[in-house]
């Protein structure tokens, strides 16, 4: 937009000064409702950093949700009874909906559904790193429902409670969805437990290789994280990274053993803190796998690029019969 | 390879089969398109038609499990036969190309599906009445989606009317099988237990040619073509052989023993 500017050199000192002031009135009064726990709606103030943190974020999680599509879609076509084929199909459409529920919420932020995938596609966007292990066996597809969405739920209960309100409603259906999933997941890994041998090999194989980088699912250590203080400060964060580890390890070593899994050494309860110590993880391999040298990496870039580009003549044949239908009916 | 079941055993266990083996291939079909749907909706419509088609399959599957008495479950009939044991028909059978074919063979399917069950709904076993029943809604929601998905691709561009088209082109000879009648289908049918199939034969014509005239495809002339052999017999397209060595993977390679399931 062109306009003239013709105020003189004083008057435009005073407007930015007055704008200045106006920002840090509206900065402290924006993180006074913060800390009474009101809600940030779409049109409501907010700074720009809140802004770009929630999109960075919101949008990481609804690239997470799609991505992590493929590692259990690589066993629809194999699952081995109906029950378990409706109930992976059933999961799959979740995250489906959750990517498409978070791509709409990140969009009252000003960001169209669209840039945010070409920003996936382009490799510019980030997503979990769990999702670039493979799913090897039939017994990760429950170990990513017991782990992956049990991770998951740990990290996004606090998020219910997250300042900005489109993202805090989300979070509370798909919570409920997930924990849903959870339960499915850890029901099909005690289901094998009670089979032969080999089915029982399959679930700890499964635990031996997923635990660890669930684990990772809550980031990098406090001493390494980045985001963290101001987005506590935000309430976009509520815990650290290292405090929901560890509530997500208390809950799930017990669960591991009820199931008759072989426990990692190294990891111990601790009587004196009251948690179990489960010493340091790898985060070598964590970089690496952010990175793109994960097993899995390449091969879920390209199935989504696939998609995205086999997909598009179906699209634009789509929007050209809409297109055609709006001019019939203004004709009409 | 001799079949177990010879086309005319066990007539009523067949025909019941065959309605769930179509559901389960096609339910199949559509789940592939999981996670590689042309856009998001489509990949929560894909995975809702196959969660139909196969949640249609167990119910039937496990109805004629109870007809063959043989103490079997539905999960036994779908993962424990080869090929020549299937009574689906070939159209289910066939790969997804692209979205083109997958909604050309919708549209047929559907249309099918939807005329069978309609009458089904009213046969003389109760249990297929029941079941049809439930299935019908179900089905009825498939084939809006298919027609829809037709116009749009008829209508949309002219790639999106070619590859609809060839669609159309590839799976037509595999209609004439739609509405081949065997005598044992007739005499359940003639019992108002079944529908023969040559008695819906002119509503589907009659309704997808309505479609695809609107649709601005052309229907292909059936007449005079037909694909030799006969699913009763146990001939399959060799894509059947593919989608089972795939579907019952784990089950073949791993039996279960003493009760154990998945």
């Amino acid at each position: 937009m062109y306009t003239t500017d013709l105020r003189t050199a004083e008057e435009k000192a005073k407007a930015a000064k007055d704008e200045i002031k106006v920002a840090e009135e509206g900065m402290a009064e924006f993180q006074a409702r913060i800390d009474r726990d009101e809600f940030i709606e779409p049109k409501d103030w907010m700074p720009e950093g809140y802004r770009k943190t929630l999109i960075r974020q919101m949008s990481q999680h609804a690239h997470s949700e799609i991505v992590g599509m493929h590692p259990e879609g690589n066993w629809v076509t194999r699952a081995p009874t109906l029950k378990r084929k409706l109930i992976l199909i059933a999961k799959i459409q979740d995250e489906a909906g959750h990517g498409l529920y978070l791509y709409s919420a990140a969009e009252t932020l000003g960001v169209s559904r669209e840039e945010l995938v070409r920003q996936l596609h382009a490799g510019e966007a980030k997503y979990s790193t769990i999702f670039n292990y493979p799913t090897m066996n039939w017994a990760d597809v429950g170990a990513v429902g017991w782990l992956v969405d049990g991770a998951a739920i740990t990290n996004q209960i606090p998020l219910c409670r997250c300042s900005y309100g489109p993202y805090a409603r989300a979070m509370t259906r798909v919570c409920k969805e997930e924990s849903f999933h959870q339960r499915q997941g850890y029901e099909a890994l005690l289901e094998m437990m009670k089979g032969t041998d080999e089915q029982k090999k399959m679930v700890q194989d499964a635990f031996d290789r997923l635990f660890w980088p669930a684990l990772m699912m809550f980031g990098p250590p406090d001493s390494d994280s980045a985001h963290s203080s101001q987005n506590m400060a935000w309430k976009i964060k509520r815990f650290s990274n290292d405090e929901l580890r560890q509530r997500f390890v208390d809950a799930t070593i017990p669960q591991a053993e009820f199931l008759g899994l072989k426990i990692p050494e190294q990891i111990k309860w601790n009587e004196e803190t009251g948690h179990y110590d489960f010493g340091e993880l790898d985060w070598d391999e964590f970089w690496d796998v952010v990175k793109g040298n994960g097993i899995s990496n390449d091969d879920r870039m390209n199935a989504r690029n696939e998609a995205l580009e086999d997909g598009a003549w179906v699209r634009e044949a789509a929007a050209a019969y809409a297109e055609k239908q709006r001019a019939k009916s203004k004709a009409a | 390879m001799t079949s177990i079941y010879t086309n005319g055993d066990n007539p009523h266990f067949q025909y019941v089969l065959g309605l769930g083996d179509d559901a389960l291939i096609l339910g199949h079909r559509w789940s592939e398109w999981l996670s590689k749907g042309p856009n998001l909706e489509l990949d929560i419509a894909a995975s809702n038609l196959a969660l139909d088609l196969i949640g249609q399959a167990d119910l039937w599957l496990s109805y004629a499990a109870e007809l063959q008495g043989e103490g079997k479950s539905s999960d036994d009939l779908a993962y424990l036969r080869d090929t020549h044991d299937f009574r689906c028909h070939w159209l289910t059978e066939q790969p997804n190309t692209d979205w083109g074919l997958s909604t050309a063979r919708m549209l047929m399917f559907s249309v099918y599906q939807y005329i069978r069950y309609e009458r089904l709904v009213n046969s003389s076993d109760e249990r297929i009445a029941e079941i049809a029943k439930k299935a019908l809604k179900e089905v009825t929601y498939h084939r809006r989606f298919a027609t829809e998905w037709t116009m749009r691709l008829g209508l949309g561009t002219d790639e999106s009317n070619r590859r609809l088209q060839k669609g159309f082109d590839t799976l037509w000879r595999f209609v004439p099988e739609l509405f081949e009648t065997t005598a044992w289908e007739q005499e359940l049918a003639d019992k108002g237990i079944a529908v023969a199939s040559k008695d819906i034969e002119a509503e589907w014509t009659e309704v997808i040619s309505a479609i695809l005239a609107e649709a601005d495809i052309t229907m292909a002339d059936t007449a005079g073509k037909r694909v030799i052999g006969s699913r009763h017999d146990g001939h399959h397209t060799e894509h059947l052989g593919h989608i089972l060595a795939e579907m019952q993977f784990l089950q073949r390679a791993y039996p279960t023993a003493q009760g154990a399931t998945w």
